[in-house]
C-alpha cells in the first residue's frame, strides 16, 4: 500500500511538472498566439479587439506571471483550455471533445481486440509450441515489421477505393450529420474497419510473440512441472498456472498501450484523415494553433499517467508479490 | 518384502537419432513397500533424469527410448505406468506417486494461495469432495507437516523456504500415495534444514506407510535415513545394497569414492567427489566400464566390455548387487 501511495505521488508530481511546462513553454517561444492571429486576420483587427484578444487568451501583459500561472490552473480545473486559432472562436476543449471519441473508439476497441487477440494466440502458440502453432510466428512477425504507414497506404490502395466497400478516408459519410442514428453508426463502423484492420494487423504479432516467449519461459518453471505432476487437467496447467504467470508482463504492457491510444495513433489517422485526435494535431500544428497543441500534449500526458496508473493497479491485483502487508 | 515399484531396463535419452545422448541407460531397481530408497551419484549422472523418467515427466528434448516402470496398486493388479493413457496417466499422478522437488524454491505457482494450490489436487482427483472438505483436508495436511493453518491464505513469497518445502511435502502427502519421490536438485538449501525436513518425512513415512524413492549427492544422508541405497554413475546403477551393508562394505571402486569423501557439514559441494577425474561425457561415453578411466582398480576387461549389474560372488551376497568386473555377476538384474 505504501508503494502504491508513493506511485500515486509521484505521479502527481508528473502531472503537475506536466502542466506547468505547458505553462510555460509557449510564453517562452518568441512571438505569440495573438500576434499569430493578428498575421492570420491581417490587419482587420482594431486595437480594442486585440487587447480583448490577449485577455481572452489568458496573456493579459498587466497580470504577473505568478497570478497567470494560478489563473492557468483554475482554468484547467475548469477544464477550460483556452482557445483554438484554427477553430477561431472554438474552445480547445470542445475542439478536443469532438475529437476524442473518435480516437477512443476507434483505437481503443482495436487495441483492446488487438491483446486479447494477441495474448489468447500467444497462449496457444507457447504452450503448443513445436506444432502447427508454430506457423504462425513468420506471418505474424512479418505483418509486424512493415511500418505502418506503408501497411495503411498499401491497404488502402489494395482495399478501398470508389467501388470498394471500405472508403479510403474520413471517419464517416460526409452526407451525413453526427448523431447516435440508424444512418451515423453503421456509416461510421464501416469507415472505421480499415483503419482498425490495418491498427489490428500491426499490433497483434506484438502480442502474440511476447505472450508466446513468456509461455515457453514460464513452462520450465519448477511449479508447471509440479502442476503436471498433480495430475492437474492440462487445460488448468496451462490457464491457471502458465497463463496466469505469462500474462503479468503483458498486462503492464497493455496498461501502457491505452495510455498511447490517444498520442500513439497520430500515423493511423493521417493515412486514413480519420477525425480523431492525432488528425487534429496534425491539423494544430500545420496552423501553429499553440493553444490546441497544448491542450492535446496535456491530454496526451494524462493518458499516459492514467495508464501507468493503471498498469500498477493491474500488477498489484494480479501479482501478489507486489502487495507489500502492513 | 511386496515390490510397489518396479523399473525395469529403462532408458532415456536427450534429443533423437545421433545426436542424442542416453541420460539413463538400461536401469533396474525396485522400491518396496515401506521402505526408503536412496539414489546417490555424482551431478549429471542421471538421477533427475530417472526420476522424471518413471514419472513421466521429461520435458522435450528428454524421451523415454525403452523400459517398463511397473506400479503395484494396493488393489488391483500390477501396470506399467509407461503405457498409460493421457487420462489415465493423470489420475495415477499424485494419486499414487507424488514427487516433492526438494531446496527447489519454485515449486509453488507464486500467483496462488497455499490453500488453492492445496485444493487442485483434491478438485482434480475427488471431484465429489465439498469445498468445505477440501478446505479441511488441506489445513489438515498443513498442521500434519507443521504448519499453523492460519497459513492457509498466505502466498508462497509470504513463507520461509524451509516452510515452502514443508508445504509441499503437505501437498505431496494429500492424497495418501504410495510412493513420493524426493529429488534435491545441486542447489539445495542448507544442510541442517534438509536434515530436518527428510526427518519428519521419514517420521510421517512410519505413520501413514509409505515408500519414498530419496535423491541427492549426500551419501552420509542416506546412510542415515534410508534403508537401501543406489549408487548412480554415467546413467547405470552401479551398485545397490542394504544402507549399512554398503556403508560398511561398498564393492563398487566409484561407491568407495563417493563414500571417502564425505561433504563438510558446510562448505562446496564439490568436495564430495573426492574421486579423482570428472563425470564422463555422456555424449562420448568410455567404453565398457564407464568408470573405467577414473578406476584405480580397472585390469584388462574394464576397459572392453561392460560389467552387467548382479549378485556379487562373495558369500554373503544375497540382496545386493554390483556392476564391476572385480565382482562378476552371478545372477543379472533385470
Ligand atoms: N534438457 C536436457 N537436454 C540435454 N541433456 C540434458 C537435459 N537435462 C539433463 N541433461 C543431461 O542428462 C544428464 C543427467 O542429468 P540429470 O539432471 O538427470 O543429473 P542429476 O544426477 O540429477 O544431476 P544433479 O545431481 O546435478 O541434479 C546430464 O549429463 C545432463 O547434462
Ligand atoms: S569394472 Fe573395472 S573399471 Fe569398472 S569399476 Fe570395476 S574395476 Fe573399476
Ligand atoms: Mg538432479
Amino acid at each position: 500500500m505504501r508503494y502504491f501511495l508513493q506511485r500515486i505521488a509521484f505521479y502527481l508530481f508528473t502531472a503537475w511538472a506536466a502542466v506547468t511546462l505547458n505553462f510555460f513553454i509557449p510564453r517562452l517561444v518568441p512571438g505569440d498566439p495573438v500576434q499569430a492571429l493578428i498575421s492570420k486576420y491581417q490587419g482587420q483587427l482594431s486595437t480594442k479587439s486585440i487587447q480583448s484578444l490577449y485577455v481572452l487568451f489568458g496573456l493579459d501583459k498587466h497580470q504577473s506571471l505568478w497570478q497567470q500561472y494560478i489563473d492557468y490552473w483554475k482554468q484547467i480545473f475548469h477544464g477550460d483550455l483556452g482557445l483554438s486559432f484554427t477553430f477561431f472562436p472554438a474552445p480547445v476543449s470542445q475542439v478536443i471533445g469532438q475529437a476524442l471519441p473518435w480516437t477512443v473508439l476507434l483505437v481503443g476497441i482495436t487495441t483492446i481486440i488487438s491483446f486479447t487477440l494477441g495474448t489468447g494466440l500467444g497462449v496457444l502458440a507457447g504452450w503448443r509450441r513445436g506444432s502447427w502453432a508454430d506457423g504462425l510466428l513468420p506471418v505474424t512477425t512479418f505483418f509486424s515489421s512493415i511500418p505502418y504507414f506503408w501497411l495503411g497506404i498499401i491497404a488502402i490502395y489494395l482495399l478501398a477505393g470508389p467501388d470498394s466497400f471500405f472508403p479510403s478516408s474520413g471517419g464517416f459519410d460526409s452526407e451525413l450529420v453526427p448523431a447516435w442514428d440508424q444512418y451515423f453508426i453503421p456509416s461510421a463502423i464501416q469507415h472505421s474497419l480499415l483503419p482498425a484492420l490495418t491498427i489490428l494487423v500491426s499490433s497483434v504479432s506484438g502480442w502474440i510473440l511476447g505472450m508466446r516467449n513468456m509461455m515457453v519461459t514460464v513452462s520450465s518453471e519448477d511449479y508447471i512441472t509440479v502442476a503436471h505432476a498433480k495430475g492437474l487437467p492440462e487445460r488448468r496447467v496451462a490457464l491457471s498456472y502458465a497463463a496466469r504467470n505469462a500474462l503479468l508482463p503483458s498486462v503492464s504492457g497493455f496498461a501502457l498501450a491505452l495510455g498511447f491510444i490517444v498520442g500513439g495513433t497520430l500515423l493511423v489517422e493521417i493515412v486514413f484523415s480519420y477525425p480523431g485526435l492525432g488528425f487534429t494535431l496534425l491539423q494544430a500544428v500545420g496552423a501553429k494553433d499553440y493553444p490546441l497543441m497544448q491542450g492535446i500534449f496535456l491530454i496526451i500526458t494524462i493518458a499516459v499517467l492514467v495508464a501507468n496508473l493503471l498498469a500498477d493497479v493491474a500488477y498489484l491485483l494480479l501479482d501478489p508479490r507486489t502487495r507489500k502487508e502492513g | 518384502m511386496e515390490p510397489v515399484l518396479e523399473i525395469r531396463n529403462l532408458n532415456v535419452d536427450y534429443g533423437l537419432g545421433d545426436r542424442a545422448v542416453q541420460a539413463v541407460r538400461d536401469v533396474s531397481l525396485t522400491l518396496h513397500k515401506g521402505e526408503v530408497l536412496g539414489l546417490a551419484g555424482e551431478s549429471g549422472s542421471g538421477k533427475s533424469t530417472l526420476a522424471y523418467g518413471m514419472t513421466r515427466l521429461l520435458a522435450p528434448p528428454g524421451a523415454i527410448t525403452g523400459g517398463e516402470v511397473i506400479y503395484h496398486p494396493e488393489q488391483g493388479s500390477p501396470y506399467d505406468v509407461l503405457a498409460l493413457s493421457d487420462r489415465a496417466l493423470r489420475q495415477f499422478r499424485w494419486a499414487e506417486t507424488a514427487i516433492v522437488f526438494q531446496g527447489a524454491m519454485n515449486s509453488l505457482n507464486p500467483v496462488h494461495k497455499i490453500s488453492t494450490q492445496l485444493t487442485d489436487v483434491l478438485k482434480a482427483h475427488e471431484p465429489k469432495l465439498s469445498e468445505h472438505s477440501r478446505n479441511a483436508r488441506a489445513r489438515e495436511m498443513l498442521k500434519l507437516v507443521g504448519i499453523s493453518t492460519d497459513r492457509m491464505d498466505a502466498f508462497p513469497h509470504q513463507l520461509s523456504g524451509g516452510m515452502r518445502q514443508r508445504v509441499m511435502i503437505g501437498m505431496a502427502l494429500i492424497l495418501q500415495p504410495q510412493v513420493v519421490i524426493m529429488d534435491e536438485p545441486t542447489t539445495a538449501l542448507d544442510v541442517v534444514m534438509q536434515r530436518q525436513i527428510l526427518g519428519q518425512l521419514i517420521d510421517l513415512r512410519e505413520r501413514l506407510g509409505f515408500s519414498v524413492i530419496f535423491i541427492t549427492h549426500d551419501l552420509s544422508l542416506l546412510v542415515e535415513f534410508s534403508n537401501r541405497i543406489a549408487i548412480m554413475y554415467g546413467g547405470r546403477i552401479v551398485e545397490e545394497a542394504p544402507a549399512a551393508t554398503l556403508y560398511r562394505d561398498a564393492l563398487h571402486p566409484y561407491s568407495k569414492g563417493l563414500l571417502g569423501s564425505f561433504p563438510a557439514l558446510r562448505g562446496p559441494r564439490r568436495e564430495l567427489s573426492g574421486i579423482p577425474g570428472s563425470p564422463p561425457d555422456l555424449a562420448g561415453m568410455p567404453t565398457g566400464c564407464s568408470f573405467h578411466p577414473r578406476c584405480p582398480k580397472a585390469f584388462e576387461p574394464c576397459s572392453t566390455a561392460i560389467p552387467v549389474l548382479g549378485r556379487p560372488d562373495i558369500p554373503d551376497g544375497a540382496g545386493r548387487s554390483v556392476a564391476c568386473w572385480l565382482h562378476p555377476a552371478e545372477q543379472p538384474v533385470g
